[in-house]
């Protein structure tokens, strides 16, 4: 027996197959191309694989849920589910492990077409009732579009030269200031965050205003973005001034901002903490804020630093930036980590808005919460323009 | 009476030459497209849509120009804006709070006179809070005029007698849309609604707002904030009993009825016209009326097919 969890009593609908007497190879064919998967039910959400298998397990990346859960066998079957409760407006990531005898295959889901793409390949992506992909996320045929130039830095900081690229707004002119935003992984940002049309659509939208953003290119990102010296100095004194030589950019520091998940956060928070002067505006989008209250993290090597920096931050915090944006997902383990740091950025009495989603750590994840923080930090002329 | 016209946004499906033809308009069209501030000159679209027959007005050039060469004027107008954004501030505050309690009695269900009552009672605090504030920014702006008399100025005065000759050598006036207090700001120093005098007017977007008699800014899904409507200014008047509502169906949530009524409601006085690409409402110098695809907010939150 399925359990809905929902309180319709329509009944759902793999059990409306079960229930079937004549539950025949030709039957589950028709059931299977005439429903999308995962099929979502109110809040539940019933994942499905069909084929030869000993035993078929759901991975996702959720935390507090088991890493792997088996489904069951409807009947005598090849087909395979496994219902699980969804909270609405929920995004999962998710692979299904098939074991073969001594085969184990992690793969995308057969039955379902969606795909989040991140640095690592791609995830079968479910979206719980009522998740919508935002509008403003998808190309808009009205919007003008920005253009992105590439440029090099001769960086001392790193003792060779760094390519940046640099986001122009439509109909820039260069007669005119700009805000600047510095988004950490920029190019990851524009591949898997789709950045460029959402700078393109908000400006469109006057959610934002026009803006440059300069999209930063890692090489060694685990040690350049925890906490590194070089990494701040390359920003502030090399980037920064090239930048200025090189575009028209409004000078108060206000207008200033860091973009950065995941480690990405880190290196933004800690750049703004070694040049506190320097940023009015940091967007945080899951930072890999870890610390420790006693003994040693459990993290790994690359943690150390970052665990050094927060730790110390945590001790003695004080005001980086007039406005923080503070994002997390609720499935992500970081988010024990980003709600303990909630209270200690507005102790220093920085103006901070903390927002949660239901999603995990992945880049679709932080292109949803873009139109929230980048129009808190930046608010655009929606209100006094009509064109 | 002066024709007038009111347009749809004019960007991607540029229309106002078929209004231009219907009026029978001969000769240059004086254009005012200081809405788009520094990109004022790019009205390239514009002038080929009209046969290439416009004359730029260029005000945000001539505020520029007057505010270089008569400095204390131009301290004694940001302080009058600053004194305008204190006031803006604080209405919205309050604002706030009377909207709220408009939306929590109308979400009320019943038809009790005893609850009809009340809210209308709290959209005649809202429409009185509207009014209060469109008095005390209309004093700001009258105190600036006695203590300022603009065509004192030599550099305004050089400017406006500039701007009325232009005007004086077209047969109708465009005004585009942009950052409508810009505009209405620019439109103001240089005098046009006295200068274009009974000209056939051509006006959309922020254009459409400024020569209205109030401003009212309007956005449902802002992307912070409730979206409360609110009075800006009062505008130039020429355009009486109607409140244009530019882009409403990207800036509206036309479908919502009690938002709709709200607004209907709220602004009684006038007619709230909903314009979107494609949209019109001209009325010719006997005040005939020609409309196309304009729709008008009514009090019970649905929206009604202007006809002619």
């Amino acid at each position: 027996m399925i359990t809905r969890v929902d309180s319709t009593d329509h009944p759902l609908a793999l059990q409306e197959l079960s229930d079937r007497t004549d539950l025949t190879p030709k039957v589950i064919d028709e059931f299977l191309a005439s429903r999308s998967f995962p099929l979502v039910e109110g809040n539940l959400v019933t994942f499905v694989f069909r084929g030869p298998a000993d035993a078929v397990y759901l991975h996702q990346w959720i935390y507090g849920m088991p890493s792997a859960q088996p489904f069951a066998r409807l009947k005598e079957t090849d087909l395979w589910y496994l219902a699980q409760e969804i909270p609405e407006k929920s995004r999962i990531e998710y692979k299904l492990e098939v074991v073969e005898g001594r085969t184990h295959r992690l793969i995308q889901d057969p039955l379902n077409t969606a795909l989040a793409r991140d640095p690592f390949g791609a995830n079968s992506v479910c979206h719980g009732a009522g998740y919508e992909v935002p509008d403003w996320t998808e190309p808009d045929p009205e919007a003008r579009t920005g253009k992105v130039e590439e440029i090099t830095i001769d960086s001392k900081a790193f003792g060779e030269p760094r390519g940046v690229s640099v986001y122009l707004p439509a109909r820039y002119r260069p007669d005119r200031r700009y805000a600047l935003l510095i988004a950490h992984d920029g190019g990851d940002y524009v591949k898997y965050s789709g950045f460029k049309t959402v700078l393109d659509n908000l400006i469109h939208r006057l959610e934002i205003p026009s803006m440059i953003v300069a999209l930063t290119h890692p090489r060694a990102r685990l040690r350049e973005y925890a906490n590194d010296e070089n990494h701040a100095k390359f920003v502030v004194e090399e980037l920064i001034p090239h930048l200025e030589k090189t575009y028209p950019l409004l000078d108060d520091p206000s207008t200033r901002g860091l973009l950065g998940a995941s480690f990405g956060g880190v290196a933004s928070l800690s750049t703004a903490a070694r040049y506190p002067d320097a940023f009015g505006r940091l967007f945080l989008q899951s930072g890999s804020f870890a610390f420790t209250d006693i003994g040693p993290h459990q993290r790994g090597p690359a943690f150390d630093p970052v665990v050094e920096f927060v730790n110390s931050y945590r001790k003695r915090p004080f005001p980086l930036a007039e406005k923080v944006y503070l994002t997390c997902g609720v499935y992500e383990s970081l988010i024990y980590e980003n709600r303990s740091l909630l209270p200690i950025l507005q102790s220093t009495g920085m103006d901070v808005r903390f927002v949660e989603s239901r999603d995990g750590h992945n880049w679709e994840n932080w292109r949803d919460t873009f139109r929230g923080g980048l129009s808190w930090l930046y608010p655009g002329p929606l209100w006094m323009v009509y064109e | 009476m002066r024709p007038i016209t009111l347009l749809g946004p004019q960007r991607l499906k540029p229309t106002i030459i078929e209004s231009v033809k219907a009026l029978k308009i001969k000769g240059s069209i004086a254009t005012v497209t200081a809405g788009w501030q520094e990109r004022e000159d790019e009205d390239e679209e514009l002038d080929e849509h009209l046969g290439g027959k416009t004359v730029n007005l260029r005000l945000y050039h001539r505020t520029a120009a007057i505010m270089k060469a008569d400095p204390k004027l131009h301290d004694a107008l940001r302080d009058r804006q600053n004194r305008l954004k204190e006031l803006q501030k604080l209405y919205r505050l309050r604002l706030g709070h009377e909207l709220q309690a408009a939306r929590d009695l109308l979400a009320v269900e019943g038809d009790g006179d005893i609850l009809l009552d009340q809210q209308e009672a709290a959209l005649e605090d809202l429409r009185r809070l509207d009014q209060s504030h469109l008095h005390r920014v209309r004093r700001i702006h009258d105190d600036f005029e006695h203590e300022h008399s603009l065509d004192t100025h030599e550099e305004v005065a050089k400017h406006r007698a500039e701007v009325q000759k232009t005007l004086s050598e077209c047969a109708a006036l465009a005004v585009a849309g942009g950052h409508v207090a810009i505009l209405l700001n620019r439109l103001r120093l240089l005098d046009v609604a006295k200068a274009s005098k009974e000209m056939p007017l051509f006006l959309w977007s922020a254009g459409a707002m400024a020569f209205s008699e109030r401003v009212v800014l309007f956005h449902d899904s802002p992307p912070q904030g409730q979206g409360n409507p609110e009075v800006l200014e009062v505008g130039l008047g020429c355009v009486k009993g109607l409140i244009p509502l530019p882009h409403a169906r990207r800036r509206l949530r036309l479908y919502d009825r009690t938002r709709v009524s709200l607004f209907a409601r709220r602004f009684q006085d006038s007619q709230c016209i909903a314009f979107d690409e494609g949209s019109h409402l001209r009325f010719d110098r006997k005040g005939k009326r020609d409309v196309e695809r304009a729709r008008r907010l009514l009090a019970t939150g649905e929206l009604e097919e202007m006809r002619p």
